[in-house]
């Protein structure tokens, strides 16, 4: 009887074991799975998070940006520059959730309004472009973030220079980073997102947009 | 004894189980048109460099090794692949628009500046796939100008 148990015992081991070894490999193969569709996942997530983060970390943003119908690029200026302040605070996590938020909200943009067709292929462009660098802030390390700020930054630009914006922003240059590199802000203020606490008030307003 | 015995037996019909399982193959025959080496006009060194260290998880066609046939290598490698590919296909790269070229022509350079790519996995099995200095060196730039004449 004893004997029997053990044998029982070695082979339900035995199968914990294979299991295991499989789920390695499985969860490997999901890990891998989601690290494809992880922008899905985790903009879900994100978007759920993010409410909660959109009524505390907006409020400063809210104060100076005022919403209005045209939600588009307004909304991806809103996110990209929460964005921009967790890069400013050396805030990792936070930009991670960020970028998520911003990929949603590119994904979501509607370039059907009022454009010519030649802006509406850029814009298409630009937005493909930028979701893909949001998506890759939404899984990276703060270097490699920074990385891929420093191009969506470029593509925000972009945007706006058809677009149009609602508020006044200042496109803002660090000398130093990368051979140079800009990004925009609402406000006057150096804060740079390229070295956050380590350099925060490197750079200069190069240009105003109105 | 005979306990080893059973677990051997075990995990020796589990091995040959997932033997069976099917992976998609990455192999295609024909180069398409918009594959980088075709639209650019790429050195035969750096060809030969990206062909070995990029191609296998960065295009329409990998160049299987045999242990690829056994399981569970083939999905650990399957994903590589597929993961590889979403990030970015060389087989593909004239249907990209400049403004994405540009961008991954920097996500190239600071991978290999960075010595993040060609992985490390990859290069312990694939020796002759890892770079020296001064093949680095070579695409880093080769790319750097592909990227500034855009």
């Amino acid at each position: 009887m004893s004997k029997l148990k053990s044998t029982l015992g070695i082979v339900a081991i035995a199968f914990i074991t294979l299991t295991a070894m499989s789920c390695k490999d499985n969860k490997n193969e999901q890990n891998n799975a989601d690290g494809n569709h992880s922008e899905m996942s985790a903009d879900e997530d994100h978007s759920k998070m993010n409410h909660d983060n959109s009524d505390e970390h907006h409020d400063g943003d809210k104060k100076e940006m005022a919403m209005s119908g045209d939600g588009n690029s307004q909304a991806v200026l809103k996110d990209y520059f929460n964005l921009k302040n967790a890069l400013v605070a050396d805030d990792n996590a936070k930009a991670k959730t960020l970028g998520a938020t911003l990929a949603t909200t590119l994904g979501n943009f509607d370039v059907s309004s009022n454009f010519s067709d030649t802006q509406k292929a850029e814009l298409k462009d630009i937005i493909e472009d930028a979701v893909e660098h949001a998506e890759h802030i939404s899984e990276s390390d703060i270097d490699h973030q920074r990385e891929h700020f420093k191009i969506l930054s470029k593509d925000v630009s972009d945007m706006v220079a058809i677009t149009g914006t609602e508020n006044t922003l200042y496109q803002q240059f660090c000398p130093m980073y990368d051979g140079g590199s800009a990004w925009l802000s609402l406000s006057k203020d150096i804060k740079n997102p390229y070295y956050g606490s380590q350099m925060l008030n490197c750079g200069k307003v190069q240009k105003e947009i109105n | 004894m005979r306990i080893v015995k059973i677990i051997a037996i075990i995990l020796l019909v589990a091995f040959v189980g997932i033997q069976f399982i099917p992976t998609t193959r990455n192999q295609s025959d024909t180069v398409p048109e918009t594959d980088f080496m075709l639209v650019n006009n790429v050195p035969e060194n750096i060809q030969n460099k990206l062909q070995v260290s990029c191609y296998d998880c960065h295009s329409n066609n990998t160049q299987y090794p045999w242990y690829n046939k056994i399981q569970p290598v083939a999905w650990f490698l399957e994903d590589h692949i597929k993961e590889g590919k979403a990030e970015l296909n060389f087989s593909k790269w004239d249907s990209l628009s400049n403004r994405r070229k540009v961008s991954k022509l920097r996500s190239i350079v600071k991978q290999i500046e960075a010595g993040e790519m060609p992985l490390d996995s990859y290069t312990l099995i694939h020796k002759e796939a890892a770079f020296s200095e001064e093949e680095a060196k070579e695409v880093i730039n080769f790319m750097t100008q592909l990227k500034d004449n855009l």
